[in-house]
C-alpha cells in the first residue's frame, strides 16, 4: 500500500516535470482551458449580480386587499394594525373608501356623475408590501390566499406580473448559461485530449517498451491522467485569475454607475467555495479528457491483441486474398485487351 | 516451456510468415533459432511474447494457452518472460538504473527490494559501476548488457533474445552468449534467434531452423 501511494506521488511529480519540459504547449493549453473556464464563470457571476440588482431595484410587490363594503373605518384600522404586526409584511397602507372616491373623481372626469350616486360604491383598500424574504412567487401566492381568507376582506389581489417576468427571464438566462457551460466544457475536453494525444505520440516508444515488460494499461495511463488533471488544475487557476482581473476592471465603473443611481450596489465576486468548485471541475474535466484520449490511443496504436477469433481473422484474410486475386485478374484482362 | 502445435501466422496482406510450425522447448533447455532474415524467426518470437497473435494453431508458454489469453492478462503473462532486442529498446532519457528497474516498477516491487535486485542484475552483467549513466554514453555491447539485465531482473523462467549480438564484434558477442549460457545453467529456459552459426558450434546447444516460414529441423529434443 505504501509503495502504491509512493508510486502515485512519484508519477505526479514526474508529470509536473513532463509538463514543464514542454512549457510552450503546456502554457498554451492551460491558457485555453483558463479562458474556456472563465467564460461560463463570468456569465454565472453576471447572473448572480443581475439577481442582486433585480432584488435591489425592483419597485416592490404589492398585495391589494379590497375590504367588504360593510367594513367601517374602525374595523379597517384594526385589520391594518393586525397586518402590520405580521412578520411577512414590511409596510401596510390604507386607502379609505372616501379617499379612493376622491381620487377617482379627480382622475376619471366622471365627477358629477359620481355625485349622483346615493352612496360610495368603492371599498376600503389596504395595500400590503411584503418583506423581501417573502418575495418568492410561491410565498406570495400563499400570502394572497391567506389574506384573502381574513374576515372583512372581500378580495386579495397580487400584482405579480413584474415578479413573474423577472423570474422567468432569470430562469431563461440560467438555462442559456448552462447550455453554454456544457459547450465550453466540451471545448476543455477537446483541448486536454489533444495535448494528451500529442504526449502519447511523443512517448510512443516508451509506452511500447513498458508494454513489453508487463505494464498494464492502467500503469501506462496513470502519468497521462495526472498530466490531464494538472492541466485542468492550472487551467482553473488561470480562470480564477482572469475572473478576478475582469472584476477588478469592472469594479470602478460599476461603482460610478451605482452612485449615479444613488445605490450602494457592490459587485459580487467569486466566493471561496465557488472557486474551489471551479478547480474541481477543471481537474475533473482534465481527468475525463485524458482518460478518454489514452484509452482511444492505446487501443489504436497497440492493437496487439484481442484474442484470436478464427471467424474474424479468417474473414479478413479471406477478403484481402480475394481482393488481390480480383485485382490481378483485372490487370491481366487489361493487358489482354491491349 | 514453449509448445507450438501447427502454428501459422498469416498477415492481412496474404503473406504467410509461419507455416504450420510444431515444436516443444522443455523447461531449463537452451535453443538457438536460426534461419535467414525473413525466415520467420522474429515473427515466432513475437508470437511467444504476444506482440502478435497467431492466425492458426495453438501456442502454450509457461503452461498458459496464448490463444486464449485476453488483452487484460497479457501484461501479467509478459512479466514471466524476459525479452532482449537487437536494437536494445532502452529509454534514452532514463539512467541505466531506471532502465533496468522498469520491469520491477511496472510490477509494483517495493523501493528497497527494487534497488537490491537492480544492483544484482547489473552486477551479473558487469555494469555495477554504471547505474547512474545514461545509455547513450555506453558502448553498443554495454547497452545490450543493460537490455539483458533488464530482461532478467524480474527472474523470469523464460528468456527470449532476438539477434542479441547483431551489431557486436566477435569478442563482445561471445561474452553476451556466455551470459545467456550462464542464465541457462541457473535454470532459466533460453531461446535465442541468431544467424551466426559460430555460437551454435561453440556452445553446442539445440538448433531450431526456419526457412521461408517453414520448420526445417527442430533439433535434438535433449
Amino acid at each position: 500500500m505504501r509503495t502504491y501511494l509512493l508510486r502515485h506521488v512519484q508519477v505526479l511529480i514526474a508529470s509536473v516535470g513532463q509538463l514543464s519540459r514542454t512549457p510552450g504547449s503546456t502554457l498554451m493549453s492551460v491558457g485555453v482551458i483558463g479562458i474556456t473556464l472563465a467564460l461560463p464563470s463570468l456569465l454565472y457571476l453576471l447572473l448572480v449580480n443581475a439577481e442582486k440588482v433585480g432584488n435591489a431595484w425592483h419597485p416592490g410587490t404589492h398585495i391589494s386587499l379590497f375590504l367588504d363594503l360593510g367594513v367601517d373605518a374602525e374595523r379597517a384600522q384594526s385589520l391594518l394594525e393586525r397586518l402590520r404586526r405580521r412578520e411577512e409584511t414590511q409596510q401596510v397602507r390604507m386607502i379609505s373608501a372616501d379617499r379612493a372616491l376622491q381620487e377617482f373623481k379627480e382622475l376619471s372626469g366622471f365627477g358629477e356623475a359620481l355625485d349622483a350616486l346615493p352612496h360610495n360604491p368603492l371599498p376600503t383598500l389596504l395595500v400590503v408590501t411584503p418583506e423581501r424574504a417573502f418575495e418568492h412567487p410561491d410565498e406570495l401566492q400563499r400570502l394572497v390566499s391567506e389574506f384573502g381568507a381574513l374576515p372583512g376582506v372581500e378580495l386579495a389581489q397580487l400584482d405579480m406580473e413584474w415578479v413573474q417576468r423577472f423570474h422567468v427571464t432569470l430562469r431563461l438566462a440560467r438555462r442559456a448559461a448552462l447550455v453554454l457551460s456544457v459547450l465550453l466544457a466540451l471545448a476543455v475536453l477537446l483541448t486536454v485530449s489533444n495535448t494528451i494525444r500529442l504526449a502519447i505520440l511523443n512517448r510512443r516508444d516508451e509506452i511500447e517498451i513498458i508494454q513489453l515488460f508487463g505494464g498494464t494499461d492502467r500503469f501506462i495511463q496513470r502519468p497521462f491522467l495526472y498530466s490531464g488533471m494538472l492541466q485542468g488544475f492550472f487551467g482553473a487557476g488561470t480562470a480564477i485569475l482572469l475572473i478576478v482581473a475582469c472584476l477588478q476592471v469592472l469594479r470602478s465603473p460599476i461603482r460610478q454607475l451605482a452612485d449615479l443611481y444613488g445605490s450602494v450596489f457592490q459587485i459580487a465576486g467569486l466566493r471561496v467555495h465557488e472557486a474551489l468548485a471551479l478547480v474541481a471541475i477543471g481537474i475533473g474535466l482534465g481527468w475525463l479528457a485524458s482518460r478518454w484520449s489514452v484509452r482511444r490511443h492505446l487501443h489504436r496504436m497497440f492493437p496487439s491483441a484481442e484474442p484470436y477469433s478464427p471467424t474474424k481473422a479468417g474473414t479478413f484474410a479471406h477478403i484481402s486474398t480475394l481482393r488481390h486475386r480480383v485485382l490481378k485478374l483485372r490487370r491481366s484482362d487489361k493487358r489482354r485487351n491491349r | 516451456m514453449i509448445r507450438f502445435s501447427q502454428v501459422s501466422k498469416r498477415y492481412p496482406n496474404g503473406h504467410e510468415a509461419l507455416k504450420r510450425i510444431s515444436f516443444t522447448l522443455e523447461r531449463e533447455q537452451m535453443a538457438f533459432l536460426v534461419g535467414h532474415s525473413g525466415a520467420g524467426k522474429s515473427t515466432l518470437l513475437r508470437l511467444v511474447t504476444l506482440i502478435e497473435r497467431s492466425t492458426h494453431g495453438q501456442i502454450v508458454v509457461n503452461n498458459k494457452n496464448l490463444t486464449k489469453l485476453r488483452r487484460r492478462q497479457i501484461p501479467f503473462f509478459r512479466r514471466q518472460v524476459g525479452v532482449i532486442f537487437q536494437d536494445h529498446k532502452l529509454l534514452h532519457d532514463r539512467t541505466v538504473f531506471d532502465n533496468v528497474a522498469l520491469p520491477l516498477v511496472v510490477a509494483g516491487v517495493g523501493h528497497r527490494e527494487l534497488g537490491r535486485r537492480v544492483r544484482a542484475a547489473l552486477d551479473k552483467v558487469g555494469l555495477l559501476g554504471k547505474e547512474r549513466l545514461y545509455p547513450i554514453t555506453l558502448s553498443g555491447g554495454e547497452q545490450q548488457r543493460v537490455g539483458i539485465a533488464r530482461a532478467v531482473v524480474n527472474r523470469p523462467p523464460l528468456v527470449l533474445a532476438d539477434e542479441p549480438t547483431g551489431n557486436l564484434d566477435a569478442e563482445l558477442s561471445d561474452e553476451i552468449m556466455d551470459l545467456f549460457h550462464q542464465f541457462n545453467q541457473y535454470g532459466v529456459t533460453v531461446m535465442i534467434a541468431t544467424h551466426e552459426r559460430r555460437h551454435i558450434q561453440r556452445l553446442g546447444k539445440r538448433v531450431i531452423e526456419l526457412k521461408n516460414g517453414e520448420l526445417m529441423s527442430a533439433g535434438d529434443q535433449n
